[in-house]
């Protein structure tokens, strides 16, 4: 093994374990809170294998998030199924078969094109939500009960906040790391490598051989799934799906944190979205103007800070991760 | 025989002919090179061959196989790889990996993606070895944005031999180099073409890399082939000396 | 017949706001190779600065008296206005950057701008029917059409025209299409790059200002209406081509024709209908019908 997953492994397993012992040392509240974090990065995680490694910006990622939130909700209302597995599997195929048919119009585009057409497809997305209210639940959306673990196995019981903050919250741990480890995989894998060929140059990728739509597609819709995940474990935290998670602003917090955290390392996103998902937690009752705290932010970090913050403090020099 | 062959290929922008019905022809292991001043034709021909853009008319055939329409994708698997005359690397991954993403495309590998490319050892020693040939394993590890002009020009080259081509097109390999790096670089491209039985094209403007390296020169003016000998031949040709060698920078 | 002509002048009617939004973008992309996210909210600062100004001076009366017209471009010189002042200090640092940071700044700015207008002018619409109203409307055959709908068809066209005698017959427009053809060469030839750009960025805030300041007495200004008028620009300028004037023409009537169309046969897809048309022509000609590679 070379230095880099070496050094990763060494500061990771204390955060890991920190992360483990978390319910047991601070209030059930705390430990839903970081679920809700912990389900933002692995959304960021997903993005970011589009705009850190393959050099697309995506501006409607939320669909992705929706198609996995609403799979669960219409699993319970037509399939009657209370099981997380199937729960994630029907996101999975879910986000997966939408990736899969917006990539194929986005991919073959420059950035720009790219950019709004992710951001017009979703709002189309949105748009059905409301139209189609009666399979929907339009704007009052769907509500979706406590799932059963592990094949039904693990129950909810009597205490909902008590299963949320320990069963439900080791679950979302567990799929969380699963994917860490998976995305970790595939952005060191030789496809992995393809990918960055592309973001750095796509000509070049093209006469190596690299079918430059091909792989971006197959990147599209590899971080749609990771997106989908993301609102499959979130829909039992909320207890109900609502069109708000397909409108364009959710896709704007995802580039928003994703850029906070620092899009061009492999755990900057990670630790943008859990820092975003504190600020808006304790910042949303002191401001309506939430968009423009927003974005006022993310002008001052790209006029400033483009690292982002784990890149900038990369650059200082303590280096908790090397890319690429 | 001929490795490449192109018959009346012709490519006009607006009014501009750059490539008028031109017929091109490249024997199996030979290194020839291209010359002519800016705006001859000779990216231009380059472009047409190695698919960057197709061709108004004509036709170009590849070891028996037409591939005037063929996909660059295509023209790879059979063979054609090409460097370029402003680099074109993959500046965010290292030295290394950017000749092993060539060999992991040349085997179909970058398919895969849960495995570590890191954990490839066949594919890690021959980008080693690949390195070693370019005198460019001292650097293995260093992001190919970092490196020196001379040093990229070279990994420009070693990423398309890693491809393991019949036919290399290299384009303008020395420029922008200074001149006493030029020599340790042409001598390291043509001892690989030669130990690699490469077929070479050679778009040049230096004209003592040329005759000193190639053993063939074509001549191009104005989109068409002006001459096409051997050094002293070139040389004697009054029109490539009227037209091009009078304004060649040595 | 006359529902015919109803339906054509419906269409063009949003062939000319939706010329005057996408004209602008097209304009700035041509020239400065920028592609501004919160050029739709320029169109919608332009529609809520103009209701808010004609409000103002209306206070509660309904009398919509001729002058007040007048006032109806404020809209359009405040987004030139805002326009001028963003180039320079949020756009021109990231020139020479990846496009993604054009891309996210002006995002950060679309986000700002939303709240902003909230801020000033508070989340519920702002209405001038008054002005609408004031001018009455016309009858042909069996049907009746508002007046002031022929006013903003006269602007889109006016609008064109004028924007094409610009770009073509003025020094003004030698200069511009010199730089948007080769920014070097032409700073190489004494251009002031940074003025000029700054000169085309404002003209096409100004124009999206315009439209937004047309339209507003029609349907008020509204919360939202920025993000929706960009898509449907981009949907113009992808038919059109973008950096292409004319296309942004072509695009604007086609999109306007193919909205009425839906509006009328489809009233629940009506917007599908028009994600698909530009679906179908990103998919047979990825540069627009007329645009530049």
């Amino acid at each position: 093994m070379t230095a880099a997953p070496r050094r990763v492994l060494a500061w990771s397993a204390p955060v890991l374990l920190a992360l483990i012992a978390l319910p047991f040392v601070v209030p059930p509240y705390q430990t839903v809170l970081l679920s809700y974090g912990l389900v933002l990065a692995i959304a960021a995680l997903g993005f970011n294998l589009l705009l850190g490694y393959t050099g697309l910006l995506s501006f409607g990622h939320s669909a992705y998030f929706g198609a996995g939130a609403y799979a669960v909700a219409f699993i319970v209302k037509y399939l009657g199924l209370e099981s997380m597995e199937a729960f994630l599997l029907g996101g999975i195929l879910a986000s997966g078969a939408v990736a899969a048919l917006f990539g194929l119009l986005c991919v073959r585009y420059t950035k720009i094109f790219f950019g709004i057409l992710t951001m017009a497809l979703s709002q189309v997305l949105w748009s059905l939500a409301f139209k189609f209210f009666w399979v929907t639940g339009g704007s009052d959306g769907l509500r979706v009960p406590t799932p059963t673990l592990l094949g039904g196995t693990v129950r909810v019981g009597s205490d909902k906040f008590e299963f949320l903050s320990h069963r439900y919250y080791f679950y979302v741990l567990a799929v969380f790391v699963v994917c860490v480890a998976v995305m970790w995989i595939i952005v060191h894998s030789p496809f992995g490598k393809a990918l960055q060929a592309i973001r750095d140059n796509e000509t070049r990728a093209e006469f190596v051989g690299v079918q430059v739509w091909h792989y971006r597609w197959v990147a599209f819709v590899i971080s749609g799934i990771f997106t989908g995940v993301a609102g499959a474990l979130w829909v039992p935290l909320n207890g109900l799906t609502t069109p708000d998670i397909l409108h364009w602003t959710f896709s704007g917090k995802m580039v928003f944190f994703t850029v906070l955290g620092g899009f061009q390392t492999f755990f900057g996103p990670i630790v943008g979205a859990i820092i975003f998902n504190y600020l808006e937690t304790y910042a949303v009752g002191h401001t309506v103007y939430w968009q423009m705290v927003l974005g006022i932010v993310l002008v001052v970090l790209v006029l400033v800070l483009p690292a982002g913050i784990v890149g900038t403090v990369r650059r200082f020099g303590l280096r908790p991760v090397k890319v690429s | 025989m001929d490795i490449l062959q192109t018959s009346q290929l012709a490519k006009s922008f607006g009014d501009t002919h750059a490539v008028d019905h031109v017929d091109f022809r490249v024997t199996t292991g030979e290194v020839l090179a291209l010359i002519g001043s800016n705006g001859a034709g000779k990216t231009t021909l380059i472009n047409l061959i190695s698919g960057l853009i197709p061709p108004d008319s004509g036709r170009i055939d590849f070891q028996g196989n037409d591939i005037t329409r063929a996909s660059v994708h295509r023209k790879i698997e059979l063979g054609i790889a090409r460097s370029f005359q402003l680099v074109n690397l993959f500046d965010g991954l290292t030295v290394q990996d950017n000749v092993a993403l060539a060999i992991f495309s040349r085997e179909g590998r970058t398919r895969r993606l849960l495995s570590l490319a890191a954990a490839d050892g066949a594919v890690r020693d021959e980008a080693a070895v690949v390195l070693k040939q370019f005198g460019l394993n001292g650097r293995a590890e260093v992001l190919a944005g970092g490196l020196s002009q001379g040093e990229r020009k070279l990994l420009d080259v070693a990423v398309a031999y890693a491809l393991r081509p019949k036919l290399l097109f290299l384009d303008e390999p020395t420029s922008g180099v200074s001149t006493r790096e030029k020599a340790p670089i042409m001598d390291i491209i043509s001892e690989v073409v030669r130990s690699g039985g490469i077929t070479a094209v050679i778009v040049e403007h230096d004209m003592d890399v040329v005759f000193r390296y190639c053993p063939r020169i074509v001549a191009m003016h104005q989109g068409t082939i002006l001459a096409d000998g051997t050094p002293d031949e070139i040389r004697n040709n009054e029109q490539v000396t009227a037209n091009l060698l009078g304004t060649q920078t040595a | 017949m006359d529902t015919l002509v109803v339906h054509l002048l419906n269409a063009l009617l949003y062939a000319s706001v939706m010329f005057l939004i996408a004209g602008g973008l097209s304009l700035i992309y041509g020239v400065m190779r920028i592609v501004n996210l919160a050029h739709g909210n320029l169109y919608a600062f332009g529609a809520y600065v103009s209701a808010w100004a004609v409000g103002r001076v209306l206070g509660s009366g309904t009398e919509a008296s001729p002058w007040l017209y007048a006032l109806l471009p404020l809209g359009a010189v405040a987004a030139a206005g805002l326009g001028a002042v963003l180039e320079p200090t949020l756009l021109r640092p990231l020139y020479r950057r990846a496009e993604e940071y054009q891309l996210l700044i002006t995002f950060g700015l679309l986000l700002i701008l939303e709240d902003l207008m909230r801020l000033i002018w508070g989340p519920y619409p702002l209405q001038v029917s008054a002005l609408y109203e004031g001018l009455g409307s016309l009858t042909f055959g069996e049907s009746i059409y508002p007046t002031y709908n022929l006013l903003v068809i006269l602007i889109g066209g006016l609008a064109a025209a004028g924007l094409w005698a610009f770009v073509y017959r003025t020094q003004f427009g030698v200069v511009l299409r010199a730089t948007s053809q080769n920014m070097r060469m032409a700073s190489a030839l004494g251009v002031n790059v940074n003025r000029v750009y700054v000169q085309a960025f404002t003209l096409g805030c100004f124009m999206a200002g315009l439209g937004g300041a047309v339209i507003v007495p029609q349907q008020g200004a509204v919360l939202g209406m920025g993000v929706d008028a960009l898509i449907l620009a981009f949907v113009v300028v992808v038919i059109g081509g973008l950096g292409s004037l004319e296309g942004a023409l072509i695009g604007a009537l086609m999109v306007g024709v193919v909205r009425e169309a839906g509006i009328t046969f489809f009233p629940e897809i009506e917007l599908a209908v028009l994600y698909l048309m530009a679906a179908v022509v990103l998919l047979i000609r990825p540069a627009g019908i007329l645009g530049r590679a």
